[in-house]
């Protein structure tokens, strides 16, 4: 007999943590792994009560990130389902060749033969005072790079949801979460069928301008839908979830009903994913639309820790209804 | 190093670090800060092996390596609060202070990245044939990213002029460094890089200052790089909130016992010492006092330096 799902409020952090209780619980071949992350919880809690519920499936590992990828690819190829933390998402970098030259050609090379469902998850973002090293987007960087998923949830539920899906998947899978979001909360439906990787969502239905992002910007973007609705324009927001597969139909079919696109993210401008989502809609939509698309992201910048500066530099829900603004002359 | 002289450099560190905690409770800093507390003979006793033309790579728990190595406490506090210091100007903040005009090539908030940098430096005194130095401190987690082997394997295989210094701390974070390696020591690894190596008690400055002074001679005179293991203890937590429910009871009690401040004040006797914590109290004020006319930068000064 199935269980009734059952629905709890959580915080994104804690839906982060239940989503890695439900894989050791469904997974027997499940492993999770990272720095801190075993006997300490997490340095943000992610893991908590994850070591005592399950022992030496869960546990904590040098500081070596190479280390940590390689080895999940390693284990993934002999059977193993792990489920490892890149503390920040800054620390890829040190480890990059096991994600880019290896991970995402295990299934290439090996014409399927071997594959690496490997999980990683890492946090990124600004928070006041956060320093450069500890602040980056790099989404970009692993969009940009077939055989790997990335995903990064806006919410708790979606993180629930969003990293049962890249734990079931049997391909490399990155979550990324949000620090600024740990502690945000929000009803979550535990349990339940478990989604496939990909596919957006229109979180707020609008006629009058798309606006596509993803992770922390979802919550920008729909403060600035507030603001413009009193102005009565209405903005419909799209929650991208997934950079990889892109789920550009949601877009389209929004573009088609609004004919006004405005694209906001956190990480830099230039060589940023928006770049890539306005080109599409360029290629495959451009008759949809009666201005040009707007682009919203960090100017281009090193992170600079004085908060003061944080501020001023962060896009923002002000920046999208001001992009929005530039939109409305055409 | 003359014991008063000791004193006072290891009580300046403490205290800054101490008058942090407050400017970051009354609002005047935000983010986090590693703080050094307990650790401060390490750099103390290190700087005073190195002339002006060596480099000096440290980790993110820099604040104390910084004043060691000279930096001007006003700018420090100014950086730590975003101001427009003469450091980064504000954009670095607490783990990233950095003086050319110090030979501080600075701090580095991704775990062992300084070593192949310090490597470097090292490479450039090989090619300019300066004689100078580099030193890099490290913890011991860091020991184990693999950038760090990578940098200790060239600087041994070239015999470079480095100078590694691993403050083993106990604890890579939140997880004790025990769990971590396999070896019953960090400083077993030395040879397998030719390095020379020793161990000390990191909270003995005469102690790190006479095994640095060994290591730095060495690497002028072209004997090669070393690899310094110093024992020591984290008095506060990895960073300023953690509330280190990981930490066994009675364990900082413990380390009191040892931690360099109040070992030297016996030395010295709480006459001397009451009296160089007063100078130690009015440098401070000052500093903090000149830091709060430091102006906040401006947005443009976040891309005034990207490129030439
Ligand atoms: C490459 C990298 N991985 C992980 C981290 C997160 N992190 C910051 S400090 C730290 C522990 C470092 O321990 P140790 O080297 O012993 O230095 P200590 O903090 O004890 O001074 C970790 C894991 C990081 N900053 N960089």
């Amino acid at each position: 007999m199935q269980t009734l799902p059952e629905t709890r409020e959580l915080t994104y952090m804690q839906a982060v943590t239940e989503a890695q209780r439900w894989a050791l619980e469904t997974y027997p071949e499940a492993i999770v792994f990272g720095e801190d992350i075993g006997l300490p919880g997490g340095p943000y809690g992610s893991t908590k009560g994850l070591r005592k519920a399950f022992g030496e499936r869960v546990f904590d590992t040098p500081i070596s990130e190479s280390a940590i990828l390689g080895g999940a690819i390693g284990a993934a190829m002999r059977g193993r389902r792990p489920i490892v933390e890149i503390m920040f998402a800054d620390f890829f970098l040190v480890a990059l060749d096991q994600l880019v030259n290896q991970a995402a050609n295990v299934r290439f090379l090996s014409r399927g033969e071997f594959t690496a469902p490997i999980t990683v998850r890492s946090q990124q973002g600004f928070t006041p005072g956060s320093c450069a090293q500890h602040s980056q987007s790099l989404e970009a960087i692993f969009a940009h790079t077939p055989g790997l998923r990335i995903g990064l949830p806006a919410d708790a539920e979606r993180a629930y949801t969003m990293l049962r899906a890249a734990i079931a998947s049997d391909d490399p899978v990155i979550v990324v979460e949000s620090r600024a979001l740990y502690q945000q909360k929000r009803e979550v439906r535990l349990g339940g069928p478990v989604e496939a990787v990909g596919g957006a969502r229109v979180v707020r239905e609008g006629s009058d301008v798309t606006i596509v992002s993803w992770s922390r910007m979802v919550g920008e973007a729909l403060t600035a839908a507030d603001r413009l609705a009193e102005r009565g324009i209405r903005a419909e927001v799209v929650d991208l979830c997934w950079l990889s597969p892109l789920d550009m139909g949601t877009v389209l079919d929004s573009v088609r009903r609004t004919s006004r696109l405005v694209i906001a993210h956190e990480a830099n401008l230039t060589g940023g994913f928006g770049a890539e989502i306005a080109a599409r809609v360029v290629t495959d939509g451009f008759d949809l639309l009666d201005a040009p698309i707007g682009r919203v992201g960090a100017p281009d910048i090193r992170v600079p820790a004085s908060p003061a500066l944080q501020q001023a530099l962060m896009p923002n829900s002000e920046s999208i209804v001001a992009a929005v603004d530039r939109l409305a002359s055409f | 190093m003359e014991p008063l002289l000791a004193y006072r450099h290891v009580r300046l560190i403490r205290r800054f670090e101490e008058r942090l905690v407050g400017l970051k409770t009354d609002g005047l800093i935000l983010g986090s800060m590693h703080l050094c507390n307990g650790q401060e003979a390490i750099p103390v006793g290190a700087c005073a092996c190195l002339e002006q033309r060596d480099a000096l790579t440290v980790t993110y728990r820099g604040h104390g390596w910084a004043i060691a190595r000279g930096l001007p406490l006003a700018q420090l506090f100014a950086e730590l609060q975003g101001r427009a210091s003469e450091l980064s100007g504000g954009l670095g903040g607490s783990p990233y202070f950095c003086s050319a005009r110090h030979g501080f090539l600075g701090e580095n908030s991704i775990v062992g990245a300084g070593v192949p940098i310090a490597m470097g430096a090292a490479l450039a005194s090989y090619f300019d044939g300066s004689g100078s130095v580099s030193l890099v401190a490290i913890g011991d987690g860091a020991l184990n990213q693999g950038a760090v082997h990578e940098g200790l394997n060239m600087a041994g295989t070239m015999r470079l002029p480095l100078v590694v210094v691993v403050e083993n701390n106990v604890y890579s974070e939140l997880t004790p460094v025990r769990d971590m390696i396999p070896t019953a020591t960090l400083v077993e690894r030395a040879p397998m890089y030719g390095m020379a190596p020793a161990t000390i008690d990191g909270n003995d400055v005469d102690a790190v200052e006479s095994a640095v002074r060994q290591a730095v001679e060495r690497a002028r005179s072209g004997g090669g790089p070393s690899l310094i293991e110093a024992h020591t203890e984290r008095l506060v937590g990895h960073y300023d909130l953690d509330p280190q429910h990981y930490r066994p009871a009675g364990e900082i009690e413990d380390a009191m016992t040892r931690e360099p401040v109040g070992r030297l004040r016996s030395v010295i006797g709480d006459a001397e010492a009451d009296r160089i914590d007063d100078e130690v109290e009015q440098e401070l004020d000052a500093a903090v006092a000149a830091s709060h006319n430091v102006p906040f930068p401006t947005t443009e000064s976040v891309t005034e330096h990207l490129y030439a």
